[in-house]
């Protein structure tokens, strides 16, 4: 089980073209991901909104395959 | 809605501050259920939890119910405030404790 991180980056990217995006192995098992993502596609929304968005691009990965994401999302200007 | 859902969102309504968590506060059956039981404890809120580990159509239920796809979740007054991610946010930035008194939930401290 796991997902490798250019997997998320790209479901990422393809759901935020905006996004800076930054992933980070936190246990180098592929299990467990740090995620930083930052979008103008925040703008205006609440952070359970954001998260909901992010998991949304994941495609049902997340919670699945992938157990562990640490999930920090921004609004970009 | 299904008997799941109906039994979720009588829960939620009954209980002020509620954890659905995999484990129970004492015992926490993930790491990430267990900041959540930490951050609760240390602002001194009073909560229930609901092991979804115990209830296998819970654990996928409140998924459903929330949208959102894992555990732990916290609901205060009905309203669904985020899973471990947001929590840790909130109460480093100091939000959740405002958070909390604004919604009316005493806390021990």
């Amino acid at each position: 089980m796991g997902m490798k991180g250019s997997e998320i980056e790209a479901l990422l990217r393809e759901a935020f073209p905006d996004a800076e995006i930054e992933i980070r192995d936190l246990a180098g098992d592929d299990n467990h991901w740090a995620a930083t993502v930052k979008s103008a596609a925040f703008q205006g929304k609440s952070r359970v909104q954001q998260h909901q968005m992010v998991y949304a691009a994941l495609k049902g990965n997340m919670g699945g395959v992938l157990h562990a994401l640490q999930l920090t999302t921004l609004a970009k200007d | 809605m299904s008997d799941v859902q109906a039994r979720i969102a009588e829960d939620v309504k009954n209980n002020p501050v509620l954890l659905y968590m995999k484990g129970t506060p004492v015992f926490p059956q993930c790491g990430f259920s267990s900041v959540a039981v930490q951050i609760l404890t240390h602002l001194g809120v009073t909560f229930e939890a609901r092991d979804v580990l115990a209830d296998p159509e819970v654990r996928q239920g409140i998924k459903d119910f929330s949208n959102w796809p894992t555990i732990p979740q916290l609901y205060v007054k009905g309203e669904f405030v985020g899973g471990c991610d947001i929590l840790k946010e909130m109460y480093q930035s100091g939000e959740l404790e405002t958070f909390f008194k604004e919604k009316g939930i005493a806390l021990r401290s």
